[in-house]
């Protein structure tokens, strides 16, 4: 092999922990979610590839930058507790971006939804990476899923930048994913879907990640009505193949 | 007291830990009789036995309500976790929504005893991981063929009993009991078997002595959970003009079904 002369140093440090944090097989029991999808496809919003490119396109300049700009919060929040050593107060700074991120969710049922999936994802690291139990201990057991997202993401040695990334990222890659089960499509067609995606992806990264260090007041509150209807509709959708 | 990996992880604060129970998982394909199994179990043994039931439903929640229905234990103590299109995903790759089910039982009813966790109903490969449930019943019925147990698998051959249910059915659809208990026992290497009809009390009863005996073992600290393991490397029949083939698969593979 030839010498390899580094084009720049600008790689992430912590690849291969955020590669493990963004496998879709991590098992912190997103596998049972479509975000919306299955009832969008029910209620005949979705029913090919383009709409569901627009979906996903809709979903992440709402969900998507909200959720990321949450996840970075919490990664710059945790950070500067790790990096202190003062964990104590990590618990109120959490639970001020959780209540903030509630208050931009006006569905019930999404509430309900982001706080088990956060809680899983918390249980699941806790078995994992035995040793961030400390920190872990200090979040707390519940918070949102991208809050819980962005403490662990910190709790890895991951930038606020990785955690906003993976958020967006996993916004669109959960319905896309789901799609193939719940619709008749080419699964080359939803990863096209996705591949297209890619540069919007990272632009939002960028925007989310700016929102760091912001008062939890100020962060992002873009709204996705059709969503939170949704999601209350699948609620008490008879039978349904994924749980939201 | 049998560690796994949920038991010396939960949660902090010393003290108000919940009594950690035996859970035991039921698993089987579809239709065995996994959901009735744990009607019998629950009727056999709640006044012994603090219990705990969790279903996994592929739609909604209808063994939970199949269970209530049934009313062999307070409403609430019966919880259904939706596992989307993947039930075996639930119990083995990824156990976390069903450990946070039980955990959260646990400690809302504490102390429970026993809490039984059904498995949606999969293929011949599904079975429980070890960090979920301290030991598995495998079900299979006399309806679905006298050599389905020798056909193996890691939950014939593995679990920690195998149940072959419906046996009252056995001369309608011209199965040798038996023959087929005795199958059994040979894949399994001697692993208990138990022929079983709700229709037949003896046989209800000799299950529940298992699951007794299972209890106080566990109690004693004498119960190590087994992982029946991934699928081994098995035959296939009538896949290819040279009459089959023998293959594995690895544990990310579990989805195909046979
Ligand atoms: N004859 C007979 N029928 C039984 C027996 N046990 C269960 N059944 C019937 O078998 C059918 C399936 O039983 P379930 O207990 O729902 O089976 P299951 O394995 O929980 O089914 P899934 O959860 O859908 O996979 C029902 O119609 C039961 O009434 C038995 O011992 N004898
Ligand atoms: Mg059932």
């Amino acid at each position: 092999m030839p010498a390899l002369s580094s084009p720049s140093s600008a790689a992430p440090a912590r690849t291969a922990a955020l590669l493990l944090l963004g496998d879709g097989r991590l098992p912190a029991g997103g596998y049972a979610h479509s975000a919306g999808l299955e009832q969008a496809i029910a209620r005949g919003w979705v029913r090919d590839a383009p709409s569901l490119a627009e979906f996903l396109r809709g979903r992440i300049h709402t969900t998507g930058l909200v959720s990321a700009s949450f996840a970075a919060a919490a990664q710059h929040r945790t950070a500067a507790a790790l990096k202190s050593g003062d964990l104590e107060s990590l618990g109120s700074a959490l639970a001020e971006l959780d209540r903030e991120l509630v208050a931009r969710t006006p569905s019930p049922s999404l509430r309900r939804i982001a706080r088990d999936l956060g809680r899983m994802l918390l249980r699941a690291m806790r078995s994992i990476s035995p040793a961030q139990q400390p920190v872990l201990d200090a979040a707390g057991p519940v918070l949102q899923q991208p809050i819980a997202y962005g403490t662990v993401a910190a709790a890895l040695g991951l930038e606020a930048r990785d955690a906003a990334g993976l958020l967006l990222y996993e916004t669109a890659a959960t319905p896309a994913v789901a799609a193939v089960k719940l619709m008749s499509i080419d699964p080359f067609a939803t990863h096209r879907c996705l591949a297209e995606l890619a540069p919007e992806l990272d632009e939002l990264a960028e925007r989310a990640t700016a929102f760091a260090g912001a008062e939890a007041r100020d962060l992002p509150a873009h709204a996705a009505p059709l969503s939170d209807i949704a999601a209350e509709l699948h609620t008490n959708h008879d039978q349904r193949l994924f749980a939201s | 007291m049998t560690t796994t990996d949920a038991t010396t992880e939960t949660t902090p604060t010393p003290g108000t830990q919940p009594r950690r129970s035996l859970r035991l998982g039921i698993a089987g394909p579809v239709g065995t009789g996994k959901s009735s199994t744990i009607a019998s179990l629950c009727r056999a043994l709640a006044q012994e036995f603090r219990i705990g039931v969790i279903t996994n439903d592929i739609y909604t929640d209808e063994d939970a309500r199949f269970l209530r229905a049934e009313g062999v234990l307070p409403g609430d103590r019966i919880r259904a976790v939706e596992t989307g299109a993947c039930p075996h995903t639930a119990i083995r790759d990824d156990v976390t929504m069903n450990l946070l089910a039980v955990e959260d039982l646990e400690r809302d009813f504490d102390p429970l005893d026993i809490v039984m966790v059904e498995s949606g109903g999969d293929n011949l490969t599904a079975t429980f991981a070890p960090s979920l449930v301290d030991a598995q019943l495998f079900v299979l019925d006399v309806a679905g063929g006298g050599d389905v147990a020798r056909k193996g698998g890691p939950g014939i051959g593995r679990a920690d009993l195998l149940v072959i249910n419906k046996v009252d059915l056995a001369e309608h659809v011209d199965v040798d009991v038996e023959q087929m208990l005795a199958d059994a026992s040979e894949a399994r290497e001697g692993r208990a078997v138990i022929g079983v009809s709700r229709k037949r009390p003896e046989t209800v009863q000799a299950l529940a002595q298992w699951v007794r005996e299972l209890h106080t073992e566990f109690l004693g600290g004498g119960h190590t959970p087994q992982d029946p393991g991934p699928m081994a490397p098995h035959f296939h029949a009538d896949e290819s003009d040279e009459g089959g083939f023998f293959h594995s698969h690895d544990e990310n593979d579990t989805d195909h079904g046979h």
